[in-house]
């Protein structure tokens, strides 16, 4: 199954026959010998194999930061594909700078991947600061330093650059006069378009082994099956809008990444803190590229964006043969990776009903490690109180069942119910009685039992501290 | 000074193993393991895997031409398994194939059939049943038995402490091709091409000087590339001598993390007794290392434990007992620290327990009974130009200890659910290696027509700025800009003999050769300008910045001119030279000698924030006083010790290695392994500089900066600890080594 894809890595136009599941990787790497490009753990776990991949939106490129070991070649179509070696000018850049004025670097491995990342957050944002610079970084992990000169290169890099003038007009032009980017980046949206009206993209055979999303475990897990596989892609990051209102439903296209549901107005307007939520969601390249209807058909009992929209009582469309079908998130799981779906059917669309004024919100998780990890257990709460009285409330909980959980006896137990300390003691008792942990790498059964139950009286004690610090036995 | 090494890092155009061009037709081998962890192998086919596609061979245990031994201390440890199989990832055959794909499908098609036995995983297990390396290994000072009944309170507890995955972002690898003649060139990622040179010899039954082993650059090492690098580069070795093509080997991440010895996981008993002012009169341990399926250096790991079982105390009276217990898991290996952490957090959480019994903060005991000048180590040697106690000192002033306590003590009132904790952490270190006679380097020092300088050593650089120091050394002692000075790859037909870049001493020992080999040409280089500028014995000559200075004024001589008049009246431009560290000597059999060339010492002071409802914490500062000696090059040994401190953070918190009792790594993946990301770091480090001139340190009076800060990390488990304390006093904390966020909760809620 190889095709021709056509895209610009670094300056250059090219054009890779080769399979589409081959990884960007080991493409750049292997075929192109442009090994500034580090294979660290091949799970985007490591971050040293960062590259930027711009994509035309509209008139311009957007650029992003991404894990070649776990992008398809296929996807890399009309793209601008940028390693390290398409970053370096004559002098260095000011963040390559930084880091070698902060000793931001011991053995080198992982330092390309570091560079590549607060490139992309330069040319990703138009107002800066040290936070969202570190998260852009989150995903790149460096074994020598421990990240200290790293977060003081940062901090130089970033001092440094928000005060200037030069930011003022077009991003790419003015990031080419502070040397951050070679000049040829200017040319390359013309470019682009050119490749794409010239190479326009062929149809992939009708039948498939693999429908491929952003294949942000698909390519952990099943790498060289793919490689053999026929696979299509489903995967759209040329538009921007991929989070709407209809009505007093808000609808999310499958293929959103999930940066795409942090990012948008609509979300961040219901969810205030979904920004805050959205890091403890993989990393940056990892959100850049995982799509939230490849989260919900993945099915993992710990999946997060699935967490999060159970507890908004989300409802799937499923398409198949031009008709659609609807179906409760809640409703969905039927036993460990088992779908109401047929093998036909396609996710197209998700949606829930806009909350309320005055609805709270809360999402909670724990792992190993805060970020850049799988949770041992996370949950959410969705809750309204109207003078006293629970009136509204959906909850959900990870990684304490075999599918992801809604709390549906938790939520019984509450409705209606005055809130106070007996009424959330009563609640945490259903939640417990109706889960059951398994003892696995992300802990054993019991800890994860204590942990639900804590997250749970977190999401309490965020809506009420005193209620929970003063009345409960902890 | 910037490290010139940084300008190719940030550019990606630093070559690494797995970056070189290849030579052509360059094949590619992947190993298949044993996929149980104790048994018999019955049979093997092969069959299919051999015509798998792609596949040009498939190699056995039967195929080594010399001895099938790669031990290095205890020859004990097979290349490819032939009969027994003792831990779950024991290499037992290599494919080779066109590519890197096919050879790892032809893997999968291996059959193995075993006989399995039962597998032991528990060091305290195997010591029951025997199951020891090496005899029992004592240190002893005065004589603890008598002076128990002397103590007001005697304290007994058991502390267990965890493996510990390198994580060196570059995986295990090598490439090896034949060369004429019957010989071998092997490239590995090794810290120690002398290992691989003197297995792969044994392995290929070829005298040493047909095989040649060089070293570009390591991706990280921590270690973990000391001894088990050799492995790997043996297995390209024999594929390249029998298939006369070139052959390499890397392995992903999940192999290395299954196939790969770790960090050794410690259990260990302890008795303490102290008066009740906080002396501490006597300490008795026992320690039960898991050393895994071979000997590997576990036994001079197991030596460094007991070197290090007192920390930065005096303790008259020490008995400490070391256990090297064989299990059926990965042979474990060096981890910066090599042994030492595992000793000093048992001293530590010790001390802990007994402060808990005599009702006093911690740091109390530990300043009781720092060490001061002249006292005796346990293993006989005094401690000199001893920093213990200027170091705590500088650092409870500096820091203002006391207002912080203050602070932790005001926000735990005022807190119901978020605690803050905080923790001491005295560090001493003893440098050089424990084994007198691994402590020489050799340098080769050459200096071209043109005034460019190069050098070979034995160090092998992994991000410590080795090379850095070294282009130091000569660009000082030439008086030339370091640019000038070029390291060459570390090369065993340059460098023979050489110890592996371990025990924090690379830039010490070849440092000093570098410096005596430099000093040889300088000296040919000063009488050859005697001569040019036709001196008299009273006059001075110097080089100063490129320049020849007769009596303190220039001269027309630059250091090119004067390299090349050298040449022309044909003196040598180059000397090898060679260092071995003086007044060092350690008698194993009475365990007492003088094994280090000096110690270093610091503290560090940790203060850490937990969250009482979600049972998970944040670090909130790391403060050092660290003693540096003099040091050469600040920017590289800061970032050295930051580096440092979080390893051992991590080895401490987050970082679990987890083994099913069948001995199967559950942990093998970097999504199931975490390492500290950017998040995890501290909110405020700090890293002072004890500068002080100790005349028995090291080059330029610099002290080792490797390993040494990593013990500071420790200090974290003591600030969790009385965090967890400041939420439920009644709490006993049960010593275990990492305090993950499981559990740290655990004992919130149900330990109490």
């Amino acid at each position: 199954m190889e095709l021709p894809i056509n895209f610009i890595l670094n300056q250059k136009t090219v054009e890779a026959n080769l399979h589409p599941a081959a990884t960007v990787l080991d493409y750049i790497r292997k075929h192109q010998h442009l090994t500034g490009t580090k294979e660290g753990c091949r799970e985007g776990d490591c971050g040293a194999c960062t590259i930027l991949v711009g994509s035309l939106i509209e008139d311009g490129v957007q650029y992003k930061n991404v894990n070649s070991c776990l992008m398809p070649l296929g996807q890399a179509e009309h793209k601008h594909i940028v390693t390290i070696e398409g970053l370096n000018c004559s002098q260095l850049s000011p963040i390559q700078q930084a880091f070698v004025d902060e000793g931001g670097t011991q053995c080198g491995f992982c330092t390309p991947g570091f560079i590549v990342s607060l490139t992309s957050y330069l040319l990703a944002n138009d107002n800066y600061n040290i936070d969202d610079a570190i998260d852009s970084i989150a995903g790149n992990v460096c074994r020598c330093t421990g990240h200290t000169t790293i977060k003081r290169a940062v901090k130089k890099i970033i001092d440094s650059i928000a005060s200037k003038t030069e930011l003022t007009g077009d991003k790419i032009s003015s990031l080419i006069s502070l040397e951050i980017l070679p000049t040829y980046f200017a040319e390359i949206p013309t470019r682009l378009k050119t490749i794409r009206k010239a190479k326009p993209s062929q149809e992939y055979e009708q039948k498939s082994d693999f429908i491929v999303a952003g294949g942000t475990d698909l390519f952990v897990q099943k790498e060289d099956e793919l490689r053999k596989s026929k696979i299509k892609f489903y995967f759209n990051d040329n538009s921007r809008d991929k989070v709407w209102i209809e009505g007093n439903q808000c609808f999310i296209d499958a293929k959103a990444a999930i940066s795409d549901f942090g990012n948008s107005d609509v979300i961040q307007k219901y969810l205030p803190e979904i920004k805050k939520y959205i890091r403890l969601f993989g990393s940056l390249p990892i959100r850049n590229r995982a799509t939230i209807g490849g989260n919900i058909i993945n099915a993992s009992p710990i999946g997060d964006m699935t967490c999060i929209l159970l507890a908004l009582n989300a409802a799937l469309h499923l398409e198949k043969d031009k008709s659609t079908r609807q179906v409760q998130l809640k409703d969905f799981y039927k036993g460990y990776k088992s779908l109401d779906k047929s093998i036909d059917e396609i996710l197209t669309k998700i949606s829930f009903e806009l909350p309320k004024q005055n609805t709270l919100f809360n999402f909670e998780k724990v792992s190993r490690r805060i970020h850049l990890d799988i949770a041992s257990v996370n949950t959410a709460m969705q809750l309204k109180i109207d003078n006293g009285i629970i009136t509204h409330v959906n909850i959900s909980a990870g990684g304490v069942a075999p599918i992801p959980l809604y709390l549906t006896e938790m939520r019984k137990s509450l409705l209606g119910k005055k809130i106070n300390s007996s009424t959330i003691s009563e609640a945490l008792q259903s939640a417990l009685s109706e889960v059951n942990p398994i003892t696995d790498v992300r802990g054993s059964a019991d800890y994860k039992k204590l942990l639900l139950r804590q997250l749970l009286l977190a999401h309490f004690h965020k809506f009420s501290p005193q209620l929970i610090e003063e009345e409960l036995t902890l | 000074m910037k490290n010139y090494d940084w300008l190719q890092h940030v550019r990606g155009e630093s070559l690494f193993l797995d970056d070189l061009t290849p030579p052509e037709g360059t094949l590619h081998a992947a190993v298949f393991s044993s996929p149980i962890a104790h048994g018999k192998i019955i049979s093997f086919n092969l069959e299919e895997a051999k015509n798998s596609e792609g596949v040009i061979e498939v190699l056995t245990a039967k195929d080594i031409p010399g001895e099938n031994q790669i031990g290095a201390i205890i020859p004990d440890e097979k290349l490819l398994a032939d009969d027994i199989v003792d831990f779950r990832g024991q290499p037992v055959a290599i494919v080779i194939a066109k590519d890197n794909f096919s050879a790892h499908q032809a893997v999968k098609k291996i059959k193995i059939e075993l006989e399995e036995f039962s597998a032991i995983t528990d060091p305290r297990e195997a010591f029951q049943k025997g199951q020891l390396i090496i005899p029992p290994q004592i240190f002893s000072l005065g004589d603890v038995d008598s002076v128990w009944k002397n103590c007001d309170v005697i304290v007994e507890g058991t502390a267990e402490s965890g493996g510990q995955e390198h994580v060196y972002l570059e995986t295990q690898g090598s490439l090896a091709f034949p060369v004429e003649g019957g010989g071998i060139k092997i490239i590995s990622s090794t810290q120690s091409p002398t290992a691989v040179q003197r297995a792969a010899a044994r392995i290929l039954n070829l005298p040493m000087n047909k095989v040649e082993v060089d070293v570009l650059r390591l991706g990280g090492g921590f270690g973990g590339k000391e001894d088990q690098a050799t492995a790997w580069a043996s297995m390209t070795a024999l594929a390249a001598f029998k298939l006369k093509l070139p052959v390499k080997l890397i392995l992903n991440r999940q192999e290395d993390m299954r196939m790969t010895g770790k960090r050794h996981p410690y259990s260990s008993d302890f008795k303490i007794g102290l008066t009740k002012e906080g002396k501490i009169l006597a300490y008795e341990v026992y320690f039960y290392q898991n050393a895994g399926a071979a000997a590997d250096l576990s036994t001079a790991i197991l030596d460094r434990t007991l070197f290090h079982c007192t920390n930065s105390y005096f303790i008259p009276n020490v008995k400490a007992t070391a256990y090297c217990c064989k299990t059926n898991l990965p042979p474990n290996t060096a981890f910066r620290g090599f042994g030492g952490p595992q000793g000093m957090f048992v001293i530590e959480s010790a001390i802990y327990k007994a402060a808990e019994k005599l009702r006093v903060d911690a740091s109390v005991i530990q300043e009781n009974n720092l060490l001061n000048e002249g006292d005796e180590f346990p293993y006989g040697q005094k401690s000199k130009y001893c920093m213990a106690r200027p170091a705590w000192q500088k650092a409870v002033e500096k820091f203002n200890l006391a207002e912080m306590k203050n602070e932790v003590e005001l926000f735990n009132q005022k807190n119901k659910l978020i605690k803050k904790g905080a923790a001491l952490m005295p560090i001493c270190f003893g440098i050089s290696f424990t084994n007198t006679m691994l402590n020489q380097a050799s340098a080769l020092v050459h200096v071209y027509t043109d005034g460019s300088i190069g050098i070979s050593t034995a160090a092998i650089e992994m991000g410590q700025g080795v090379n850095m120091k070294l282009r130091q050394v000569a660009s000082e002692i030439f008086s030339i800009d370091s640019s000038k000075v070029k390291i060459e790859t570390t090369n065993t037909t340059r460098a023979a003999n050489t110890s592996a870049t371990a025990a924090s001493s690379g830039a010490d020992l070849n440092g000093k050769a570098v410096e005596i080999a430099c000093k040889n040409i300088l000296d040919r280089l000063t009488m050859s300008a005697q001569q040019e500028l036709k001196t008299n014995e009273t006059d001075k000559i110097e080089l100063k910045n490129e320049i020849i200075y007769l009596n303190g004024k220039p001269t027309e001589f630059t250091w090119n001119v004067l390299v090349q008049k050298t040449y022309a009246k044909r003196i040598s431009l180059s000397s090898q030279a060679h260092y071995a560290t003086p007044n060092i000597y350690f008698d194993k059999a009475k365990a007492k000698g003088e094994p280090f060339a000096y110690h270093v010492y610091g503290t560090a002071i940790i203060h850490v924030t937990v969250d009482c409802l979600r049972g998970t914490y944040e670090i909130d500062s790391v403060k050092v006083v660290h003693d540096f000696g003099k040091s050469m090059n600040p920017t590289i040994d800061r970032s050295q010790a930051e580096g440092a401190i979080m390893q051992g953070i991590g080895w401490m918190t987050i970082e679990e290695v987890i083994y099913t009792k069948e001995g199967k790594l559950l942990t093998d993946s970097m999504s199931t392994y975490k390492v500290p990301d950017v998040y995890f770091t501290p909110k405020e480090i700090q890293v002072d500089f004890l500068e002080n001139l100790n005349p028995s340190a090291a080059i330029f009076n610099s002290k080792a900066i490797g390993e040494p800060p990593l013990m500071y990390g420790i200090g974290i488990y003591f600030a969790l600890w009385n965090a967890i304390k400041a939420f439920k006093p009644s709490n006993e904390i049960k010593i275990s080594a990492p305090m993950t966020n499981e559990k740290l909760l655990m004992m919130l809620y149900v330990y109490s």
